[in-house]
């Protein structure tokens, strides 16, 4: 009987010599004449482990990781298809501590099936959200996304049904839903998990919210530095079109959704909504001024849905099992799961999809098992390289959009990026400014022009120039890239700079916490 | 055929495959990257009129994006990456090493033309940090001996 081995294609998998591990299991397999079904899974999000090799057995799938060419002919010998003991050997899949604790809703799927089987995607839930959303009216599909609490998972957090309902309600012959796949904060990688991982999820999703305002084109505009998940996207869109997922007539239902990948070109402020969509015409991706909002003119100036990969792939099992379901997990107004991406200097790096809530010690401690290093964790960069810089007196906050405003962070798109104690902040801070300059798209003076000048006072700072003087300067700057520019790169920037300065001031040559004010 | 008039069949027909998607350049560029490797400025006339646009707007769009280049690449192009989570795992540290050992500083090209070095602003492979990619294959957890191993086999594919 042919036994099933899954390695998975997920690119961080890959970058650890997946491809090269599945060929040597598929090799000695050859050689020892073992019959096996070789399947390309998305990753459990266990990246510690990865290659995370998995084997089924009548008990269950079984886990060895992380498996490297050199482990592959030594698993034969010890049996691994029967679940043979190893030092590799991490028993039941589902029983992983990492795993078990979590609350997978939006990555029910990743890491079980082969992320571009449509047969695969359709035994586990696939599309059941779809066939209810069908045969809705268009308004209560709206609804079930307005009663889930389901807020924008790219950064923003503003309330999904609330930007699908003045869609809705603004008439046009067109309309257009876009996914904002354009996933350039350091330390996320949960859109890009979602789609290598589990793209019919995306594609479903995106096809609710085209049933649901009245759109039939769909973009997803993808960073060009994911060519897997572009390659995992075109086959889903493929394989979709042939069942009739997507096209002219879903489903038989008469309705249309037709849906394209689009290419960045490696700007990060293409991740912002209104320079996403002048890139996606054809332009360079200047911000634009809002209002009017996209909902309302958008894409070629037709109303549009823009929303981030995360909260598109959790509209199915919103649809599937009912706003109520989805908004029974989380706290205070962050409903629902977000999955948290743990990165930097973390022993367990990894994925980890829960309710809001849980605080970041346990995040770092109890998920990540505490620095990669061994040194004790001093700073935490929480929501992307324009999030703020936490100090361990605030590892207690709970992961929640309200807890983490009201101490001047942000959750963003949820990635968390740990850094041990020989980080130098003001270093960091130096980084934020040069990053805002280099990203800048140059239309507003606060950012194109502020960037640059507080990088050179970081300069002077970092080389203990007159710091009484540029420390205030180095604030008012802030103060005036807070207020005076036109999208977050600019208006958040100040956001890793001021904390950096607020909370470890010692690494700016401030000695005493007065001087720093 | 010339060098020259091959590149312009070659820009010309992807163009004619592309240019009636709504916002067609991007697709068109990157299409003309992906086949000669960047895009050359005298594709731009033929772009611009394809598209009903100025020059100089097509040249305003190349430049704007990081992504897309107006000269060769070597026959290689290493992707590193300088974002938070890679400098956590002292990504800075192999970021001088790398410049050391290819001689050559971010954007430049190595003087036998097999390596272009080129900073990258995350490859989504933050929970393997630090990490790079060579041409289209990504890699994690670099250090300066798997640095150098990559490095070693790509010469010796080139």
């Amino acid at each position: 009987m042919s036994i099933t081995i899954y390695v998975p294609c997920d690119s961080s998998a890959i970058s650890m010599g997946a491809d090269r591990v599945a060929a040597a299991i598929a090799k000695e397999a050859e050689k020892r004449s073992i019959d096996i079904q070789l399947i390309r899974n998305g990753s459990r999000g266990l990246f510690w482990l990865e290659p995370m090799v998995e084997v089924v057995t009548d008990e269950g799938r079984l886990a060895y990781g992380p498996v490297q060419v050199s482990d592959v002919a030594g698993l034969f010998d010890a049996s691994f298809m029967q679940g043979g003991s190893h030092p590799l050997f991490l028993g039941l899949t589902e029983e992983l501590d990492y795993l078990k604790k979590q609350q997978r809703l939006t990555f029910a799927r990743i890491g079980k099936t082969d992320p571009v089987s449509l047969e695969d995607y359709i035994n586990n839930d696939g599309y059941r959200g779809l066939g209810n959303a069908i045969n809705l009216p268009q308004a209560d599909i709206v609804k079930a996304v307005t009663d889930s609490g389901l807020r924008g998972r790219g950064g923003a957090a503003f309330p999904t049904g609330i930007k699908w309902n003045t869609v809705l309600n603004t008439p046009s012959e067109q309309k257009y839903i876009i996914c904002n796949a354009d996933e350039g904060d350091s330390g996320t990688f949960s859109d890009r998990m979602v789609m290598e991982g589990d793209p019919f999820v995306l594609i479903e999703g995106m096809t609710i919210a085209g049933l649901a305002v009245g759109a039939t084109q769909g973009y997803i505009y993808l960073r060009v530095e994911y060519p897997h998940a572009h390659k995992a996207l075109n086959t889903a869109i493929e394989k979709a079109y042939q069942a009739a997922y997507l096209g002219d007539n879903i489903q038989g239902s008469g309705k249309a959704f037709h849906l394209e990948v689009r290419l960045g070109a490696g700007a990060y402020i293409c991740g912002e909504e209104t320079s996403l969509m002048e890139s996606l015409e054809g332009k360079r991706g200047l911000v634009r001024f809002k209002p009017p909002l996209p909902a309302i003119s958008g894409l070629f100036g037709k109303p549009t849905v823009v929303n981030n990969v995360i909260s598109l792939a959790s509209v199915p099992i919103i649809l599937d099992k009912g706003g109520e379901y989805y908004r029974d997990f989380g706290m205070g107004r962050s409903r629902g799961t977000l999955p948290l991406q743990l990165a930097g200097n973390i022993k367990h790096t990894g994925l980890v999809e829960l309710g809001f809530g849980l605080t970041l010690r346990e995040l770092l401690y109890d998920f990540g098992g505490g620095s990669a290093s061994g040194r004790p964790i001093r700073a935490v960069q929480v929501g992307g390289p324009l999030g703020a810089y936490l100090p361990e007196s605030q590892f207690d906050t709970p992961l929640d959009y309200e807890a983490f405003a009201a101490i001047w962070a942000v959750l963003g798109h949820g990635g968390v990026v740990a850094f041990d104690d020989t980080v130098d902040m003001a270093e960091m801070a130096r980084y934020s400014m040069e990053f805002c300059a280099i990203e800048s798209c140059g239309k507003c003076t606060p950012c194109r022009i502020g960037s640059t000048r507080g990088a050179e006072v970081m300069d002077d700072i970092i080389n203990g120039r007159d710091l009484d003087k540029n420390i205030h300067l180095l604030r008012d700057l802030c103060n005036t890239l807070l207020h005076g520019s036109l999208c977050a790169l600019g208006g958040m920037t100040p956001y890793p700079v001021l904390s950096a300065l607020n909370h470890f001031p010692e690494d700016f040559g401030i000695h005493d916490k007065a001087d720093a004010a | 055929m010339t060098e020259s008039s091959r590149t312009q069949a070659t820009v010309q027909e992807i163009i004619t495959t592309l240019k009636n998607k709504p916002g067609a350049l991007l697709p068109i560029l990157h299409g003309v990257q992906n086949a000669l490797g960047y895009v050359p400025a005298e594709s731009v006339s033929a772009i611009a009129k394809a598209l009903n646009l100025s020059r100089a707007e097509v040249h305003g769009v190349i430049s704007f994006y990081h992504y897309f280049r107006d000269t060769p690449p070597g026959k290689h192009t290493i992707h590193l990456c300088r974002a938070e989570s890679c400098q956590a795992m002292g990504g800075k540290q192999l970021e001088v090493y790398v410049k050391t050992q290819l001689g050559i500083d971010f954007h430049e090209t190595t003087a036998n033309g097999k390596f272009t070095l080129e900073p990258v602003y995350c490859l989504g492979n933050c929970a393997c940090s630090p990490a790079m990619q060579i041409d289209e294959e990504i890699y994690g957890r670099v250090s300066a001996n798997s640095f150098d191993a990559l490095i070693k086999a790509a010469e010796e594919l080139a």
